[in-house]
């Protein structure tokens, strides 16, 4: 009974403190994730003061925090969407996928840690944050812009590109071979292909499954369905992160609609949880070490970005201001990131500096994201003035 | 007119047009039913000057407003030949005494000859309502008369 009584305490210290720290960021106007980190990293071991007594608890709800951010990220996207995104946008996707994936991996590959690592590494300074970078450019009212059409498609593809990865990753994690590595590409995407389908044809019965009037009855249901499938998921090697995507294409319309609105509290509360759980992991003395690379890294990421919304927007005929806020909206990296690294060190196949680079790498971005959102307008006008001065 | 409809992946939809002047006039409709007003900004249409949250009555008021003129004009080119005859539109402002109670109720055409030939609400015309039409806050009378007749009618409608 007493342990329960400390577990509570402090579990509500946590949850309070998370309070109050989401409420200072959004009020500088940064994203919480990289406070959440920091909460994390100053009660784990190595940190200011280390608790214990909520590992269980925290690890679970991490997990559950995980599978949520999928899901929801899923149910965000209807299989139309996914489809004509794909379309439009898969050069510029893919040219985001090679600039912002090979710093990463080279960096693994300089540090030593192998192909595995290199692979984790990649896909944590690929992914844009969609979470941080849809706040933005909801709160600098950008979203009727001409560009923001071109971002949210790179955001698409690169989620999609995520339900492909995270199966590789998982696979090589597991530790198998490039037989194995190919394989789980298959199937991933094979999966990937019949869940679309299923959607798009067939998305109303997904969703009648799932769908009661009963917001009570409604919410069991649809957190039950994903638990379950990510389980499942999980237990068939495929990652239990893309099960819940997966689930959350296949859930479409109205109630699409109902379970974001439902969930989406519960993403928040459990999403913190996973990434205090992450910097709980991370001994924050192993940082200093690799603190030059993920200043590299955020350097070079950040004008690879900025060449990826560049080259999205002139596509479709969008002026230079207009590119240079695409550019500097897809900055922010934050969840996904640490999702991947999670799940790398996790599995336990990669060194442990590769959990304190990326707690270095996503403090940097998801802090410069918004902040490289809110200035680039300026900086492009000066440089602008400063490349063209005015015959006197 | 060329309305262009964009998707905004999970956002909702935006539409607009290019005015004359060479702005971007639009809404962008979200997946929740919430509306926002767009304007672009002169010198670099691809972005927004203002991006102007409205909800469903707002909006509704904002289009009667925008298009009740257009019928008024029409209405008065038609009635163009006939002398002493004008063509105006009076608003029905929420809190009038005949906000939710019939246009029979008002009893315009017996107290000022003035009929009443249209009603524009949230955007749609509503034409030759009939006595038993209720009115409500917000709505554009579409009104017909002689130029003492209408500004009788305007006080009936403010009044009682």
């Amino acid at each position: 009974m007493h342990d329960t009584a400390i577990s509570l305490i402090e579990l509500g210290a946590v949850f309070f403190g998370l309070g109050l720290l989401g409420r200072l960021a959004w009020k500088i106007g940064i994203s919480p994730i990289p406070l959440y980190l920091l909460g994390g990293l100053a009660f784990g071991s190595g940190g200011l003061i280390p608790l214990h007594g909520i590992d269980e608890f925290a690890s679970l709800a991490g997990e559950i925090g995980v599978i949520l951010l999928l899901l929801l990220l899923g149910l965000e996207y209807s299989a139309n969407e996914l489809v004509t995104g794909m379309r439009r946008a898969w050069l510029a996707g893919l040219l985001d996928l090679v600039l912002n994936a090979l710093p990463g991996a080279a960096v693994a590959l300089l540090l030593g840690w192998g192909p595995v690592g290199a692979i984790a590494m990649a896909g944590v300074t690929y992914i844009s944050s969609s979470g941080i970078i849809a706040k933005v450019l909801g709160d600098l009212g950008r979203l009727g812009n001409r560009e923001t059409p071109v971002v949210l498609s790179i955001l698409v593809f690169e989620d999609l590109a995520m339900a492909v990865y995270l199966p590789i990753l998982t696979a090589l994690l597991a530790g198998a071979t490039l037989m194995g590595g190919l394989t789980a590409v298959g199937v991933s995407l094979i999966v990937i292909t019949i869940v679309l389908v299923i959607a798009l044809k067939f998305g109303r019965y997904v969703s009648m499954l799932v769908d009661s009037p009963e917001p009570e009855v409604f919410l069991l249901r649809v957190l039950g369905a994903a638990l379950l499938v990510a389980g499942v998921a999980s237990q068939l090697q495929v990652s239990a992160a893309v099960g819940a995507f997966l689930l959350g294409i296949a859930i479409s319309g109205s109630t699409a609609e109902n379970a974001t609105k439902l969930l989406e509290p519960l993403r928040d509360l459990f999403a913190a949880m996973f990434f205090v759980v992450f910097g709980l992991n991370t001994n924050p003395t192993t940082i200093p070490p690799v603190l030059g690379w993920a200043v590299a890294l955020a350097f070079v990421t950040t004008l690879t970005k900025v060449a990826t919304g560049w080259f999205a927007a002139r596509q479709q005929g969008i002026g230079r201001m207009g590119r240079a806020r695409a550019g500097a909206a897809l900055v922010a990296r934050g969840e996904f990131s640490i999702v991947i690294a999670g799940l790398a060190v996790a599995a336990g196949a990669v060194e442990d500096e590769l959990a304190a680079l990326a707690t270095a790498y996503v403090l940097l971005m998801a802090v410069l994201g918004p902040v490289a959102a809110r200035v680039v307008e300026p900086v492009a006008r000066g440089l602008q003035r400063k490349l063209q001065p005015r015959p006197a | 007119m060329n309305v262009e409809v964009t998707p905004l992946p999970g956002l909702g939809t935006r539409q607009d047009f290019v005015s004359r002047g060479g702005r971007r006039i639009g809404v962008i409709t979200y997946r929740d039913g919430r509306m926002e007003m767009i304007v672009s900004k002169q010198d670099d249409t691809d972005s927004c000057v203002a991006s102007i949250p409205l909800t469903v009555e707002e909006s509704a008021t904002l289009a009667t407003l925008l298009g009740a003129p257009q019928l008024v004009t029409q209405l008065e080119e038609q009635n163009r030949d006939i002398s002493g005859i004008t063509t105006r539109q009076l608003p029905l402002a929420p809190g009038s005494p005949y906000d939710g109670r019939t246009l029979g109720d008002t009893a315009l055409r017996t107290r000022t000859a003035v009929s009443v030939v249209a009603v524009v609400r949230g955007g749609t015309a509503h034409p030759s309502p009939r006595p038993d039409f209720r009115l409500s806050g917000g709505d554009m009378l579409v009104t017909v008369g002689t130029a003492d007749g209408l500004g009788k009618a305007v006080e009936v409608l403010e009044t009682g």
